[in-house]
Order: structure tokens, then C-alpha cells, then sequence
């Protein structure tokens, strides 16, 4: 019964799920991760990234295979506050009249009585859990009046005081500032020491390799799984984007070398600005640009 | 002199009290404005105020559907109005028509079958009763089930406030924590409905949406915390209920009428004047916030040299 007697996994089989509309957003999808892991899901929207978290998150029931956490069905997991959610900011409704304090409580639901009144040690756990995120002085605060940044790190806070296994983040570093993004990456760091599978979905790519040990990326089913190391290069991520990733070769060379490196600059949605020698910007050439 | 006038604007101020039917009026109207009001903090965040305003309007014909069934027609209006909502439900959910069109079509279909079954089968409980309220021909009857619905919706939403307001505000991590959040969706519907049903009496179907609305929405420009909110909406549901029936009295109008636009100058005070959220209150701040960053840039900015004059 106790969290030490069975070791974390989670376990994603040979799943697949149809919506009712005849839609099937994410087919065959098999992999499993052990625990102390950061893995990043990565692929274009409506490559059944959210489909996934769904599923792990037990939203949706896949019409086929099966989500299992620790070798037991998602909904005991849910019951035994082993998954943590931090939801994208666009998802969350910051007029709401709830205080910092106030969501981080949220958290210790699960742990508390049928009135869900807070005990001490329910205090204390969100003291320490947003003591832990530096967020403790702003408890009173409505959460509309954060920043970018301090948002999400009180969503990470509940994360923390519910004390889950698994932490599943959705986008965590949009609408953050450069300082929160390397705060937020070493509470990851740490959390993933402690044991915990955290599993990140980001369109982010150039932060992947930074604090992601594996990685898995999907477009409606898996293409490529495994350590970042092998597994996150030009090859897999241009059979995942396709044309939707913009390609940009650079010639660069070292000033204490002759030797030319061509370095390619692969970015999603967002295309990158290329300023030349002369400060003029760099036009993409006949043979860059999309990658098709 | 003065002690004789004073004498008489007491007795005159006392006189609603000395009727059996003020008192009951009086009684029933804040009992209804609390409730009400408490519902309406969780009705305004999770934007369902067009739904009850549906709902309020849907379950018209139950009142005379009841009657020729000859069962309570509490009972007829909650199936009336769980029926409507139902139907929304699933026309949302397999129709490519939108949310508001859905909610237009829907209660307007059952409002007018109300209104044509009571036209057709004239029940004791008339049309302009149903549609206006008439709070003060109330039987002692209706008041027992009113007090019954009030009760039971003041102790759910006393011992199950907290949950329902972490499936309004997220419902992602309610399901996370193994919640079931449909169940809860479905829990403050129901609450809704049975409110709808005994604030029917009290102003009517097309002015129930009002109390079920307007305090939540005070209350939400009045401070930040859910907990304040419930508060402050409850004191202000029942006082301008309270008070709205007292003064129906002198003014000889419409119960619900008063109560209504009572609350509405409630409503309007606090949207200009409210400390941080009034609209006075944004104008002032964003002023002092120009000014005080062009005085910022001022100072930042190195003195002028002296100009030297010929």
C-alpha cells in the first residue's frame, strides 16, 4: 500500500483513441518510463500530444490498450494523489477570486476530509511547498496579479503539495521569463532526483535537450522514443514536423579555425530572425527555408 | 407635536408586520434572497447565468403539467426544468448550432408551452403568478417545500462549497484527484433548478435569473476571495429581499419588483464605487499610475542645462 512498496513506472500500451466524431487522434502509441526521469513529449498541435496526457490523466478512455502507473489501472493512481497537473496558463481562469494560498490548498484535497477542511500538516505542506517555489510571500495575492512566471511556479507549488508522483506539465514555459524558465528547470531538476516521472509537452524545442532526459515524439503515434542524446536530431524531428518546421542552414566559422561548421537552426511555429555580418537581415536561400 | 408624529411614522412603519400574509412574505423573500444568493457566487464564475435564466423559464409548463397529473408541482417544474437542460445538453453536444442559439430556441419552446397549457387548463395557480411571482398570496404549503429546497441547498453547498468551487475553477485537477466532475456539474444544476422553483413564487419565472445573478456579481467586484464573496452576496440577497418585500408594501407594487430593482442599486453602486474593481477606482488608478511614471521619467532624466541669455 505504501508508495515505496511497488516502484514508479509508467506504462503506455499499444494505445490508441477514437473520438466519437470518427477521429483517431493517436494510434498504437507504446512506451514506458521508469522513475527519475524527465521526459518531454514533443510534436505539432494535433499530433495527439493532449490526446496523451488525457489518457495518462484518465480524461479520456482509449478505445484500445491501456495507461498503467506503477502496474495499476490510472484511476487508482488518481485516488492515491500520484498524479500532479499543472495546466497550460491559457487553460486557467486567473479572474477567479482565489488567492495563491488558496490553489496551492487545492492540492491537499485529496488528503482531506469530506468538508475539506485544511489540518495543520495540510498548512504546513503548502507553507513548504510554496516556500519551495519562493512564492510564499505572495500567498495573499490574487492570482490574476501575478506574472508570467510566478504563475506558474504556484501551479508547480501543487503540484508539490499534493505530493504526486508523476507531475505532468503542459506547456511550462510559455508566457515565462528567461529567469523563471532556469527556476522552474531546476525544481524539475530536483523533483526528478527524488524520484518522481515528470513528463513535459512542449513545443519549446530548443529547451528540450537542456533539462529533458528522454524524449518522445509523436505525430498521431510515436515516431521515436528514447534518451535525448540519440533519439532528439534533425532526422526524427523532421519526420514529426514535416513542413511545419522551418529549416535554416548557417555557414559559421570559427575565427581561429579555417574550417567551415554548418550549423542548422530548426525552430516550430515561431520563426527564427537572422541578422547577418553587416546587421542586415539574413533572407533564407533557394535551398532553405521549409524543410519538406 | 413631534412625539405624536414620531408615534404615528412608527406605528405606520410597523404596520406590514401586524398582517399575517406581510409577514410570511417578508420571511419567505429573504429565505429565497440567501439562498439564491449563495448560488449565484458559483452560478456567475462558471458562466452559467444564461443557463439560469433557461432553467427559471423551462419549468413553466411542469407547474401545469403537475397539476393535471395532480402531483406537486415542485415536482412537475424540476423535471420541466432538468428536461430543458437536458435537451441543451444534448443539442450542444450533436448539433453544429451554438451555445446561445440552443439556450434561445430551448426555453422559449418550453416557456411558451407553459403558457399555452395554462391558458388551456387554467390551474389554481395562474399564469401571472407563475410568470410574476405573487409572494404574497403564498400558501402554507408552498412555504413548507420552500423551506425544505432552501435547507437542503444551504447544507450541500455549506459542507460541499470547497469542491464545487475546485471543479468550477479547474476541473483538470479535480479529475486528477479522482473526482468525478460531471457529478458535481450535475449536483449545482440540480441545486440550481430547485432554487429556480422556489424563488417562483417569490418573483416569478422571468425575474429569478436576477437573484441568482446580480448578488454573485456585487459581491465578485467587492473582493478577491470566493470565501468574502459568498459572504457579502448572502448578506446583500437577503437584506434587499427583506427589505425589497417590506417596501412593496407601502408602495403597493410588485414584491418582486422591488426586490429586483433593489438589488440592481446595489449592483450599481458597487460597479462605480467598489474600492478596487469600481469603475471610479480603475479611472483613479490608472491616472495616478501615468502620473507617477512621468514623474519617475522626469527624475531619471538629466536636468536641463541653464540656458545662458545674451
Amino acid at each position: 500500500m505504501s508508495d515505496e512498496s511497488c516502484p514508479l513506472s509508467l506504462l503506455v500500451h499499444d494505445v490508441t483513441v477514437a473520438y466519437n466524431n470518427g477521429h483517431v487522434a493517436l494510434h498504437d502509441a507504446s512506451f514506458q518510463l521508469q522513475a527519475a526521469t524527465i521526459c518531454a513529449l514533443v510534436g505539432i498541435n494535433g499530433s495527439g500530444k493532449s490526446t496523451l496526457f488525457k489518457a495518462i490523466m484518465g480524461f479520456i478512455q482509449p478505445t484500445h490498450g491501456f495507461v498503467h502507473i506503477s502496474g495499476r489501472p490510472v484511476k487508482v493512481a488518481h485516488k492515491r494523489n500520484w498524479v500532479a497537473y499543472v495546466p497550460q496558463s491559457e487553460d486557467v481562469d486567473w479572474t477567479f477570486p482565489v488567492s495563491v494560498w488558496d490553489v496551492v490548498m487545492m492540492g491537499r484535497y485529496g488528503y482531506m476530509n469530506f468538508m475539506r477542511i485544511p489540518r495543520a500538516i495540510d498548512k504546513q505542506t503548502v507553507a513548504a511547498s510554496l516556500e519551495r517555489v519562493k512564492m510564499l510571500d505572495f500567498k495573499d495575492r490574487q492570482i490574476g496579479e501575478l506574472s508570467g512566471g510566478q504563475k506558474k511556479r504556484v501551479f508547480l507549488a501543487r503540484a508539490l503539495a499534493q505530493m504526486g508522483r508523476i507531475i505532468l506539465l503542459d506547456e511550462p514555459f510559455t508566457g515565462v521569463d528567461v529567469k523563471s524558465e532556469t527556476a522552474i528547470v531546476d525544481l524539475l531538476r530536483e523533483l526528478r532526483d527524488e524520484g518522481k516521472i515528470i513528463l513535459v509537452s512542449t513545443h519549446n524545442l530548443g529547451s528540450v535537450p537542456d533539462f529533458c532526459d528522454q524524449v518522445v515524439i509523436l505525430n498521431r503515434t510515436i515516431l521515436a522514443f528514447g534518451p535525448t542524446d540519440s533519439t532528439f536530431n534533425e532526422q526524427t524531428l523532421s519526420l514529426a514536423f514535416g513542413g511545419a518546421l522551418r529549416h535554416l542552414k548557417l555557414d559559421h566559422v570559427e575565427p581561429d579555425s579555417p574550417q567551415r561548421n554548418r550549423v542548422t537552426v530548426l525552430t516550430d511555429d515561431e520563426g527564427a530572425l537572422v541578422v547577418g555580418r553587416d546587421g542586415r537581415v539574413h533572407k533564407p536561400g533557394p535551398g532553405e527555408g521549409r524543410a519538406d | 407635536m413631534l412625539h405624536l408624529l414620531a408615534q404615528s411614522f412608527l406605528e405606520n412603519a410597523l404596520m406590514p408586520f401586524q398582517y399575517d400574509y406581510m409577514l410570511k412574505a417578508i420571511f419567505t423573500s429573504g429565505l429565497i434572497g440567501l439562498v439564491c444568493a449563495c448560488l449565484s457566487c458559483f452560478i456567475i464564475l462558471k458562466g452559467w447565468s444564461l443557463m439560469g435564466d433557461a432553467l427559471a423559464h423551462s419549468i413553466v409548463p411542469g407547474v401545469s403539467l403537475a397539476y393535471l397529473a395532480g402531483a406537486p408541482f415542485a415536482l412537475g417544474a424540476f423535471i420541466a426544468g432538468i428536461t430543458a437542460s437536458a435537451t441543451m445538453g444534448y443539442l450542444k453536444a450533436h448539433s453544429k448550432i451554438r451555445e446561445d442559439a440552443i439556450i434561445g430556441i430551448v426555453f422559449t419552446t418550453f416557456f411558451a408551452a407553459g403558457i399555452l397549457l395554462n391558458t388551456l387548463f387554467p390551474s389554481p395557480m395562474k399564469l401571472n403568478s407563475i410568470v410574476l411571482g405573487n409572494i404574497l398570496g403564498i400558501a402554507t404549503g408552498d412555504i413548507l417545500q420552500m423551506l425544505v429546497i432552501s435547507a437542503a441547498t444551504l447544507l450541500i453547498l455549506l459542507f460541499k462549497w470547497r469542491d464545487i468551487l475546485l471543479v468550477s475553477f479547474d476541473p483538470s485537477h479535480a479529475r486528477a484527484l479522482g473526482m468525478n466532475v460531471k457529478f458535481y456539474n450535475m449536483l449545482l444544476l440540480t441545486l440550481l433548478a430547485a432554487t429556480a422553483i422556489a424563488a417562483l413564487q417569490t418573483v416569478g419565472a422571468c425575474l429569478v435569473v436576477a437573484l441568482l445573478v446580480t448578488p454573485g456579481a456585487t459581491a465578485y467586484l467587492l473582493t478577491d476571495r470566493f470565501k468574502n464573496m459568498l459572504l457579502i452576496a448572502s448578506v446583500m440577497g437577503a437584506l434587499t429581499s427583506i427589505v425589497g418585500a417590506y417596501a412593496s408594501y407601502f408602495l403597493n407594487g410588485s414584491t418582486g419588483g422591488c426586490i429586483v430593482v433593489l438589488q440592481t442599486a446595489v449592483f450599481l453602486l458597487a460597479l462605480f464605487f467598489a474600492p478596487k474593481h469600481g469603475i471610479i477606482a480603475g479611472r483613479l488608478l490608472a491616472q495616478a499610475t501615468t502620473a507617477a511614471f512621468h514623474q519617475q521619467q522626469r527624475a531619471l532624466r538629466p536636468s536641463p542645462p541653464p540656458t545662458e541669455r545674451p
